[in-house]
């Protein structure tokens, strides 16, 4: 590590920022309440870069570039809303809806869901694309928590905490395109999973109520995903 | 291994060859042995013992015009005969220095005229299972002189000079690319050969791995001794048996001849290669998705930068290209960088392997100078379309490529010009269509294509091509209003604005192609409820009857 510090100095929204050299355009832009939507991204998870909300202009870059994989630059200008990418984002929401059978009224999630909030934050007033109404299976084979990938988003949270924080591995992906699933295992009922230990880290940083626990519905779902940050600085200090 | 012995290898396997004095080459390429040209092999082989006349058979990889097959090649008459069958091989062994047959005539007029053959220079005269074949028509040379005579900074000056770019279909300067990767600092950087083809309608990947995989393994090895790499990987399709056999076959015996392993040509330099199956998904040939595939994760892309020169295999600098690229490096290191500079146009240099399929009289392989028209290739060499039908459209890129109707047919081949057309280079497939063949049916398959290919990891790709596919059966179905059609392009431009990796971005482009050149076709459907190229089963509509 250099003794120099690494700043470098962008603008987001015509705002000049200082950021670190190795934080995300998003880092930074949070750090200075600048507001970003984000679904698949969580603080202390690695990031993938799926959910395609983030995407941000940057002036002088072909195409619009993932806040949460982009590193900070010297004199980057950054846009984080345009009528265009607002319109993007509604459109990409409504494809999260009409993807699977999200249907807040009698969601175990309703009034904590992330991808509810986002719809709200983001005006999506209706969804014009048509819905898919795929049947997909709802897995409660584990005495406390239930899976029901109709409310998925895959945005693969569990199956990084499962991997990175807990270590147990045991969620995964499945299937190709809309054929996807997150899966226990290999493809075990939850119950009878092997490598599970039941720690609920999933549950708590799934952002819909695709993964819940059995004992908490209605208002009772939030979820707490905040414990992440000091876990991380915990083990950092170890 | 030093020059001279290398002379040594060719001139012995010149004066085994020179033993006979016929050589007979049979095509042996996935094609025509589908045609059983392995029993037209033997038979000759049966037939021209019987005669006692001395003659060689030979096993090659693909002749070109594989809508021909099974082919046959008699050297030093240059003969070429089309369809063989095993019945034939008594008159072609009996044909021998006589007249020709006939009858087996491939009917090849202007098919090689205005062809180039660099990457195909040894296909369909080596037996590409036989090394000493290969140093015989100048292999391994190009090797030995960048081994001895040049550093890396000089090999990679040469691979700039010539202009060569990425024949996988992006087109990024290959010569860029090196230097990117010889300037990280790595202690272990790795090459790999992207042989992983998956767009409909192309083969020429295939081809080439199953007719010179020496030639392959040859531009890894000065790419590898360019950027300083040690280790390669060479990834396949598991579809491509032919190819894996015969590549694991010339591995064997490039290390054998010490061209692969350690201190090769007693220098310091080691490289070796291993082979890794694809489990066929498309999407592996993104070159993140494909590091993760050899990784062994699941194949999905992951956002660039970093891109694979920085951080690839492992998180180590790696360089990635194509099989035709690698193909290309011999050549333009044996000859100069100059000399490969000297063809093509202003910004495309060299040759292109091109994949003619579809509704075209000589189906097949060809390799043209940049710069060609697309009506030199389909007409001239490919000699139009068959059984009288008018040109339609002909589709370059695959799924990420577009649609060019009549009036782009005097448009000269390059990345750009292809760019600006609508479509692309892509990988070189070619699929020529004529009056019978629905455009919106054909954006409808390679939109389906991209909708079962897609890795599910980002949204607008695994949600966006489901809803622009089922649009599309809607439009087909005739079933479809104006504000599907509206709809259907607004998901185009979202896909293609928001989608993680080249596969979601490019999505649309057949759908867009379509859209801008066939629109009628499109309206047709929605408006009339009819298919002007009667493909579609639209919906019968009620008719309003007089009495």
């Amino acid at each position: 590590m250099s003794a120099e510090p690494n700043v470098r100095t962008l603008t987001i929204n015509g705002e000049e920022i200082s950021a670190r050299s190795d934080q995300s355009i998003l880092d930074a832009a949070r750090e200075h309440n600048i507001d970003i939507p984000t679904l698949c991204h969580l603080e202390g998870l690695s990031e993938v870069g799926a959910c395609r909300l983030c995407l941000v202009e940057v002036k002088g870059a072909r195409r619009l570039l993932p806040a949460c994989v982009t590193q900070v630059q010297e004199g980057m200008e950054v846009t984080t809303h345009s009528p265009k990418i607002d319109r993007y984002r509604t459109m990409i929401l409504e494809l999260y809806f009409a993807e699977r059978n999200h249907v807040c009224s009698v969601c175990v999630a309703n009034g904590n869901c992330e991808l509810q909030s986002l719809s709200l934050k983001l005006g999506m007033t209706h969804v014009e694309i048509p819905y898919q109404y795929p049947q997909l299976p709802v897995d409660a084979s584990h005495p406390r928590f239930t899976v029901d990938h109709n409310r998925c988003v895959l945005c693969t949270r569990c199956v990084r905490v499962c991997s990175e924080i807990e270590g147990a591995n045991t969620w995964g992906v499945m299937g190709r395109g809309g054929e996807s699933l997150v899966i226990t295992d290999l493809k075990q009922p939850w119950g009878d999973s092997e490598t599970c230990t039941s720690c609920g880290k999933c549950v708590q940083v799934c952002p819909t109520g695709a993964l819940f626990e059995k004992t908490s519905v209605g208002n009772k779902t939030r979820k707490h995903p905040d414990f992440l940050p000091y876990l991380q600085i915990m083990r950092e200090g170890e | 291994m030093n020059v001279e012995e290398l002379q040594e290898i060719a001139e012995a396997a010149v004066e085994e060859r020179d033993k006979f004095e016929y050589q007979i080459n049979v095509c042996m390429g996935t094609g025509c042995l589908s045609q059983h040209s392995d029993k037209v092999k033997e038979a000759i082989e049966k037939e021209a013992g019987a005669a006692g006349k001395k003659c060689h058979v030979r096993r090659t990889g693909c002749m070109g015009l594989c809508a021909a097959g099974p082919l046959v090649l008699v050297e030093p008459s240059e003969q070429r005969y089309g369809h063989v069958h095993a019945a034939d091989a008594k008159d072609v062994v009996a044909s021998l220095g006589g007249e020709p047959i006939a009858r087996l005539d491939p009917h090849l007029e202007g098919y090689f005229e205005g062809q180039k053959h660099i990457v195909l220079e040894n296909s369909g005269h080596i037996d590409p299972e036989k090394i000493d074949e290969y140093i015989a028509r100048g292999g391994y040379e190009a090797l030995l002189k960048a081994l001895t005579e040049m550093t890396p900074q000089t090999v990679i000056e040469q691979i700039s000079k010539s202009g060569l770019r990425g024949r996988g279909g992006g087109g990024y300067p290959t010569g860029l690319k090196w230097d990117t990767v010889a300037k990280v600092k790595g202690a272990q950087k790795y090459v790999i050969c992207n042989g992983d083809e998956g767009d409909p309608g192309a083969f020429m990947d295939r081809s080439v791995l199953e007719s010179d995989p020496q030639r392959v393994i040859e531009g890894m090895a000065i790419a590898a001794y360019a950027i300083g790499a040690s280790k390669g990987y060479i990834y396949v399709r598991a579809e491509y048996p032919l190819a894996v056999q015969r590549l694991t076959v010339a591995l064997q015996q490039a290390r054998r001849r010490g061209f692969l392993g350690n201190a090769i040509c007693e220098t310091q330099f080691s490289f070796d290669i291993d082979i890794r199956l694809g489990a066929g998904a498309f999407v592996c040939g993104e070159e993140t998705a494909l590091i993760a595939s050899i990784e062994g994760k699941r194949g999905t892309p992951r956002p660039r930068p970093p891109y694979p020169a920085v951080s690839g295999l492992w998180g180590n600098p790696t360089l990635i290209n194509n099989v035709e690229t690698f193909a290309n490096v011999a050549p333009v290191i044996r000859h100069g960088g100059e000399w490969f500079s000297s063809m093509g146009t202003a910004r495309s240099k060299g040759t292109k392997v091109f994949a003619l399929t579809g509704k075209i009289k000589r189906t097949g392989l060809v390799e043209v100078p940049m710069g060609m028209t697309l009506r030199q290739i389909i007409f001239d060499i490919g000699g139009g379309v068959p059984d009288g039908r008018k040109f339609k459209a002909v589709q370059t890129g695959g799924p990420s490529g577009g649609c060019l109707p009549e009036e782009h047919l005097d448009l000269s081949i390059s990345y750009d010009a292809l760019i600006s057309a609508g479509s692309m280079m892509g990988s070189g497939g070619m699929i020529v269509m004529d009056d019978t063949s629905c455009m919106v049916s054909v954006a409808r398959f390679f939109m389906e294509f991209c909708m079962t290919e897609s890795c599910g990891k980002c949204i607008p790709c695994r949600a966006g091509t489901v809803q622009m596919y089922e649009l599309l059966t809607k439009i087909c179905q005739g079933e479809a209003t104006h504000r599907d059609l509206d709809q259907l392009t607004e998901l185009c431009e979202v896909v293609g604005a928001t989608s993680l990796c080249g596969l979601g971005q490019t999505a649309p482009n057949p759908v867009l192609s379509t859209l801008r050149y066939f629109k009628h076709e499109y309206l047709a459907h929605i408006d009339e409820k009819r298919c002007p190229a009667g493909v579609c089963e639209c919906s019968p509509v009620a008719v309003e009857v007089h009495a």
